[in-house]
Formats: structure tokens, sequence, C-alpha cells
């Protein structure tokens, strides 16, 4: 065809598929247990791979002694991964790994390895910046207009601590993968959020040409952002693989050291102080804060979040490296500590002026991007209808004179997404049968569903019609699963290549009708000439007309340039409604709200599974979640699930939310949701924890000990 | 978020070994074991005649009304056994020590999770697994109940879900929502999908109602 074609997404009125709560197709796999996750194969001749690990936080190894291990029958490889002299960093560390033709076989022998180690001093809590010492450095300053000026001539002035501790992803099934290293041949099952380039980063390590390895994952287990890369767990089970001559080795984690070295989220401390008019007006910001994102350091929250103009502002930032393992991306990076850092000093600031903290939320996001700030006027505004703010938002302490109070609190989020790199190959047969192919992965966020859904829209056909395959690095390359950019890259793919293979079809069907192929439309399972319905082919009779060669066609989403079909920036408004015990100190979660927009929402359903799954991943974080380090030993406390608590069925009250699904918002294309939504919760507890109690609790999570700790002022 | 699931299937030890045993034993032998004395002499003894093990023992599991036949060490727990080696990969190891509910499966009518029993102790007695509930490409009221209301997203923690629901409704054929949420209090989900978990439970105990179900 001369011209481009017209890849826009259908106008709201004319979409049949798109927009439609399909249920997710993987669902019934999942829901009967056949779903096979990569830590569920168990390929012939599979040996398992069990490690040992460091029990120091610091430590060198002296000396490595796995000749008993070696010898004990059953034993096919045993690979050390630091040698003597190896300064490990935190515990935890990958020390050796065995595999073994059975897994009681393997941790057996992994108990067998002697391993002795010169223990150095460690540092492991970063809460006391005082105690930091040299692991203490500078990680940035900022100042802007004349913030000693504007605190001097200030109205009022608030000023507060707060922090947010280090939290693990917890993904339930480990990392890890099922590999097989034959000659030049890899072949992998790994549990990750990028196939596409999986090969190319374990390629180089293993000096195997990227092209002989192949990646295949039908599921993942969750990874939230910890599961991008091979990991060096990819590359000692490719040893170990090809040591035992090329049988293939499960290596998976156990939970213990999934939850001390497969990745974290940093931890956030801030003293804040906020100066403002009595009319609620912030005019200036300053904040001392620090962060640990384990050894390599990390962790740096964007302040003062979203509120970017306030005219004065002083900061200074402080990384703590300690010695615990290293951080990973965590569901939008730094901004949950942001939102928490900064709606709890707003929160604060209105206390101290004796204002209702939606209206000072409301005058001060005029901070905000300026194409954000009537979107945020609209979601406050929103939030507290649905919240019914005005009836049951009460001055901070004033929560009745019972044991139980009741409280309110806002927090805000922002995010950027957009849609990743991503290549769409549609292929449509002389039958009529259709196969859709992407080297994607579907995180459990319903990838499988909206591609299907977009194609079976664009070809005119039911759901069932298309065929769909992703999971395979062999597959069109598409990009890691991260920052909230799938939805966007492989709608946006798989809209382009459908989209191109209709113009061949139309092409070839042309003459049959007599009309031009631009005149020809894809509906219902036809090809119709537009405005003449009754010119009409049905689906598999056009596709006849291809005689013995079938279409193939690309697509592909240049995240650069999307076209209009995706973009990128999503915000949302989040209140909770929360009731604490003043003399247990337990927090209950009643209700929680959130206002979200979006662009163009392929499935209403799964799109609003996601905002409770960020809701829900939320309240556990901020109620119950804390990676609790020990100061004597430096060792994780714990590294497992029942005291590493996760949100229970009964911990989570009744969410809400209201996704702001209007003609505007559709207008900007697709928009990843997996992130924006996981902002603000640690931020709107811990606002409406203060709110029922009539003081800050400092720390998140919101336990009873920080609660009780706050009521009777003693120092966290 | 305490589990109201009992981690061992039998409350009455049936080997005779007891805490307070354990601890006196500990107590007399204390300057031994040290030396690995105790360790030598045990590996001495003979065992007598009803000890299974340390080696694999073939041992018998009735799961899903099948006998089936698998030699594992006493040691193996019945989640390693299905998973390492019957290729039963429905329930799945997450926490590794009762606290999860990935792993739950239905044994002699009761929800318990399998990493917290032993393959040789499960022996004798019916096992109900995810992999039994659906009847050919018909999936049982509780699964199907899970994908009409989206109760699942990376699905890791679903098989042991549905069976949990399974066991509560077994038990509870009439739940209120209130019930529900703290029948099931069990299990966990990284991913956050009881919203949709705690309709399903109510739609499968509805479809349930008079209809003979596993």
């Amino acid at each position: 065809m001369a011209n481009t074609p017209d890849y826009n997404w259908p106008p709201m009125d004319k979409r049949r598929v798109i927009g439609k709560p399909y249920k997710r197709l993987d669902g019934p796999q999942k829901a009967s247990g056949r779903a096979k996750y990569c830590s569920d194969l168990k390929p012939k001749d599979m040996l398992f791979g069990v490690y040992l690990t460091s029990p120091h936080a610091h430590a060198r190894v002296t000396s490595i002694d796995t000749s008993a291990a070696e010898k004990t029958a059953g034993v096919k490889a045993v690979h050390v991964v630091s040698p003597a002299g190896t300064e490990v960093q935190w515990a935890g560390t990958e020390i050796a790994a065995v595999a073994a033709t059975t897994e009681e076989t393997a941790r057996d022998a992994v108990r067998k390895i002697k391993v002795e180690y010169e223990v150095l001093p460690h540092l492991v809590k970063e809460e006391d910046l005082g105690k930091a010492g040299p692991r203490a450095k500078a990680a940035g300053e900022k100042l802007v207009g004349d913030p000693d000026k504007a605190f001097q001539e200030a109205e009022a002035v608030s000023e507060g601590q707060y922090g947010i501790p280090v939290v693990t992803h917890c993904c339930l099934e480990p990392h890890g993968q099922v590999i097989q290293w034959q000659g030049d041949q890899v072949n992998v099952w790994p549990s990750t959020q990028d196939i596409t380039h999986y090969a190319g980063s374990l390629g180089p390590n293993l000096k195997v040409p990227i092209a002989n390895i192949h990646v295949k994952q039908d599921h993942i287990g969750g990874g939230f952002g910890s599961k991008f890369a091979p990991d060096s767990w990819g590359q000692v089970g490719a040893f170990l693989s090809q040591k035992a001559g090329g049988r293939p080795v499960k290596l998976f984690l156990d939970r213990a050291s999934e939850q001390m070295i497969a990745g974290n989220r940093p931890s956030a401390y801030a003293t804040i102080k906020i100066a403002g008019k009595k009319d609620g007006t912030i005019t200036a910001w300053q904040s001392e804060s620090w962060a640990s994102g384990g050894f390599t350091g990390g962790g740096s929250p964007p302040l003062p979040y979203i509120l970017d103009t306030i005219p004065n502002q002083r900061l200074r930032h402080t990384a703590v490296s300690v010695n615990a393992g290293p951080n990973r991306a965590w569901r939008a990076p730094n901004n949950q500590q942001a939102s928490y850092l900064t709606c709890g000093a707003i929160e604060d600031f209105a206390a101290k002026i004796g204002m209702d903290p939606m209206d000072v939320f409301s005058k001060n996001v005029a901070y905000a991007p300026s194409s954000r700030v009537e979107t945020y006027r609209y979601q406050l505004q929103k939030a507290a209808e649905i919240a019914d703010w005005k009836k049951l938002w009460h001055p901070r302490g004033e929560g009745g004179s019972g044991v139980v109070k009741r409280g309110l609190g806002i927090g805000f989020s922002a995010w950027g997404g957009g849609g990743h790199q991503s290549q769409c190959r549609t292929t449509i047969h002389p039958d009529g049968s259709v196969l859709v192919e992407i080297g994607t992965q579907d995180l459990g966020t319903g990838t499988r569903t909206i591609i299907t859904q977009v194609a079976a829209e664009t070809l005119g056909l039911p759901m069932g019609a298309i065929k769909l395959s992703i999971g395979s690095s062999d597959l069109p390359p598409d990009s890691a699963s991260g920052g909230s950019t799938t939805a966007g890259g492989v709608s946006s793919s798989t809209r382009k290549a459908a989209v191109n293979a209709l113009a061949k079809l139309f092409e070839a069907v042309a003459p049959a009708l007599g009309a031009p192929a631009e005149q020809l439309e894809a509906v219902d399972g036809h090809i119709r000439v537009k405005d003449n319905p009754g010119k009409s082919l049905a689906w598999q009779a056009a596709c006849r007309k291809l005689g013995p060669t079938k279409i193939s066609e690309m697509g592909e989403n240049n995240q650069r340039n999307p076209g209009g079909l995706n973009s990128s920036g999503a915000a949302g408004v989040q209140i909770a409604d929360v009731s604490v015990d003043t003399e247990t100190g337990q927090v209950r979660m009643n209700r929680y709200v959130a206002v979200q927009d979006c662009g163009l929402v392929i499935n209403p359903r799964l799109a609003e599974s996601v905002v409770y799954g960020a809701i829900i991943m939320g309240i556990g974080t901020a109620l119950f979640e804390e990676r609790v380090m020990d100061e004597q030993t430096g060792c994780v406390l714990n590294p497992d699930m029942e005291f590493y608590k996760l949100a229970g069925i009964n911990d989570i009250g009744e969410i809400i939310v209201h996704l702001d699904i209007r003609p505007e918002n559709d207008k900007r294309g697709v928009i990843g949701l997996g992130e924006p939504p996981a902002v603000a919760i640690c931020a709107a507890v811990g606002n409406a924890v203060a709110n029922a109690i009539g003081v800050r609790v400092p720390n998140i999570p919101m336990t009873p000990a920080h609660v009780l700790d706050a009521l009777e002022g003693r120092k966290t | 978020m305490s589990s109201r699931k009992d981690p061992q299937p039998s409350a009455k030890p049936k080997t005779g070994f007891s805490r307070r045993g354990f601890i006196r034993g500990v107590g007399l032998g204390g300057g031994a074991v040290g030396t690995g004395l105790l360790e030598r002499e045990a590996v001495a003894a003979p065992a007598p005649a009803n000890v299974a093990g340390p080696g694999p023992v073939a041992i018998t599991l009735t799961i899903n009304g099948k006998p089936v036949n698998v030699t594992v060490e006493p040691r193996v727990t019945l989640l390693d056994a299905m998973r390492n080696y019957l290729d039963l990969t429905g329930a799945k190891r997450v926490c590794d020590r009762g606290t999860c509910g990935a792993c739950t499966v239905i044994l002699a009518g009761k929800t318990v999770y399998s990493c917290s029993v032993l393959a040789i102790d499960a022996q004798g007695k019916s096992i109900e697994t995810i992999e039994g509930l659906a009847t050919g490409n018909t999936l049982h009221p509780v699964s199907a109940a899970f994908v009409n209301h989206d109760a699942q997203q990376c699905g890791y923690c679903t098989s042991g879900f549905v069976m949990a629901v399974k066991g509560f409704i077994d038990k509870h054929p009439n739940p209120t929502m209130e019930d529900v949420k703290h029948g099931l209090g069990g299990n966990l989900c990284r991913c956050g999908t009881y919203m949709g978990i705690r309709q399903a439970a109510l739609e499968a105990a509805r479809e349930m109602k008079g209809a003979k179900h596993g």
C-alpha cells in the first residue's frame, strides 16, 4: 500500500473486543494446577542443585574443601562460586553449589563442604545514621531559591521524622531456572521478566553463541522488578550442568536465600521541615534524607515528591552501604519511599496549621508538573467523595473518646510507563487460522489476554480464532516486563502487525469483492466493503483467496515513537481509612479508596485486578513488612514467611478502585498500570494512623510496636 | 495472619517420642553430644524392626483415589514426594515451613500444608490434590469460580488457595463473607488477589450446594 496504514485505535464506541472484560485466557490452566512454571519442570535425567551460602555478613573465605561432597554417592557436580580469597559482603552470598540425583542428596552434600572464614566487621543497620561512620557517603545536594529566608519569614513551620524500611520482593516462585548445557547448546527454562534479553546476558559468561541459547518460560510466579537478569544462579546452574555431562540441572533458591539475596527495596529515612502560610500554601522544603539499598548502595527518593516546583528547597541525601543483599527494582522504584516521606510531611504541616489536609494537598498540587495539576485536583475530589471524607474526616487526634480511633489519610502517586520496544508477527493462513507471536512474558498481569484482544479486535474475529505464542526467545523480540511498559508495548506491536497482515489480505480479496483494498474492513468475521456491508466474504472464504501462501507480517512498537498507540504518565490519589487500637497498637484497614487515571484500557477486569493487587501489596508493606537485621550476627532475622509477614485475606479491609476511564484519558493510548497504583499506600496509611491517634508514627510498617512507641513518646 | 490449619495431620505422636523425653535424653548425654559419641553409638546399634530409613523406603500413597507407589527417604515431605518424585506439581513449594499454604492438599478430609507432612506419614490416608479436581476439561466449581472472579495473577498461590477453598467449603457449605475472610487466613498471595478470592469462595459455595463434587 502506498499510504502509511492507519494504526490508530478504533474509536471507543466502535470497539467490539477491546475494552471488554474478558476472563484471563490462562485462568483455567492456573486454577486447575495444570500451568507448568519453570520450577515445576523435570526434564529427563534432571539433577537437583542446592547452594551453600555464607553465614557471615562480612568475611573472607580462607579455605574451601569440597572433597567430601564430591565423593558423596549421587553427586554429579560441585561448583565453587566463592573460592579462597573471596570477600563476602552479605550473609547469604553464594559460596558453592552441588548437583545431585536427588534434592536430599544435594542438601547432604552441601553440608559436607568445609569452608573457613576470616570474619570481618560488619554494618547491617542504617536507621541510625550516626552509627554509619565512613559507610555513609554524601549522595547529592540541591538548593533552590532562598530556603533560609523562607523559613525565617514563614507563618508556620512543621518538622518531622519519617522512615520506611527495606522490604523484600518475596516472589512466591523463587529465583532460579532449569538449565541444560550440552556441547555448544544451552536450553534454559528460567523464572524471568525478560525472556528476550536473557540469552544475551548469559551467553558471554558461558562463552556460548547467543544464537545457541534457547530460553522458554510459560508462566512466572511473581517478579515485581526482581527478575530481569539470569543472575549468578543462571551461570552456576549452567556450569553444574556442563560438569555433569550435560544433564539438566534445576537450581532454584530456597526461601531463606530468596529473602536474603534475590532482591529488596531500598529503605529511606528523612528529617523534613516545611514552611508555609496559614492558608496552606507551602513556601519552603528542607530535607536531610538517607537510604540504603544494601552493599552496593542505592535508594534515592525523588524529593519533594511530585511537588517539584516548591520555590525554596534545600535537600541533602546520604547513601549508606550496609552488609546486606543488594536492592533491585521494586514496583515503582524510589516512588513509594518518596511518596511516604512527602505526603507525611504535608499531612504534618496541615495538622500544624489546623487545616484539612484535603485542602492543603489540593492547594499545593499547584507545584506538580503543570499537565497534572488539574488531574490531581479532580482525583482528590473524586477520592474524597468515594471515601466520604467530609463526613468521616476529623482534625488530628479527635478520633473519639474510645480506645479504638478511626482516621483517614491521603497519598498521591505518579508514574511514567510508556510502551517498551516490541515486535509482533501475525500470520494469516489460507485456512483462516491466525497465529500471533511475540517473545514476551505474562507476569500474571494478563498480557496473553490483552494481546489476543487487540488481534481479535483488529482482524474482526472472535477471541477463540486467535492462536497466541509467547514465552520463547525464538519468537520476535520483545523487552523486559518492567516499568509498566508491557501493556503499551505488546498492544501496539500487535495492533501494527495485525493491521499490516490485514492490508495484505484486503489486497488478495479486493478483486473478488470488486472494491479497492482500502475500501475494505474486517468486522464480525467478515471482510466487507465499507458503507456497503452487503458486499462481503466470510473470513475463511476470504483467506482461501490467498491460494497456497500464508500472510506473515511484522509490527513494531518503537519505544521512542509510539505513534499515539501508547504513552506514559499516570497519576493517582488514594485514601486510607483505618482504625487504631490505642491499647494494643493494632492498626486495622477499614476501607481503601484508589482513584487512578489510565490511558486506553484494553481489559477493565484485568486492569482492576492489577490495581487491587498493587494496593494489597502496598497494605502489606504499610502494616507488616520489614526485613529485620541483627546487629550482632549481621544476619537477616526473618528470611522466611512466618516472621516476614505478608498481608492475608482478612488484613486488607474493603478496597474501592475507581479507574478514570474518560475519553480524554482514552485518547492518550495504552498506559501500563502495574506500578502507578502501588506507590501511595504507605503514605495514605501513615497519614491515616497519625490522623486517628493524634501523633505521627515515624516509621513504616505501622506495627503495634511502632504505634505504641509513638503514643508513649518513645523513639523507635 | 495466624494459620488456622494444623500443620500436622495427626495430633498423637505414634512413636512415643515426646518433647520431655527428648530434653531428658539431651540432658543425660550432654557431655557426649559434642564428641560425636552418641552419634556413633546410634549408628552402631542395630535398628529396631519397626524403624524405617534412613535410606529410601517403598511406600504407597493414595492420591486422588488411586494407589501410587514411590520410594523415598523417610525425611521426604509429602510435598517433595509429589513434586520431585511423582510430577504432581500443582502444589507449590514457597515458604516450605507451614506458613503460606501454596502446598495445600486435603489429607483424610482435612486441609493440610503438604510441606509439613512426611510422605511416609501420609500412607493409608486419602490425599486430594489439585490434579484430582477437574473432570477432563470441565473445571471443578472452585477452579471455575477463581476464573470467573479473576482470583489469580501469577497463579503460584492459586493451586493451594483452590484446595484451601475446597476444604473450607466442604466443612462450611454456607459461608458468609466474614467466614471466608477468617477461614482462608492460612494462605498467602503476593500479587494481591484476595478481592477475587473472596468472591470466588462465595460463588463456589453456592455452586457446590447440592451438587456432588468430590
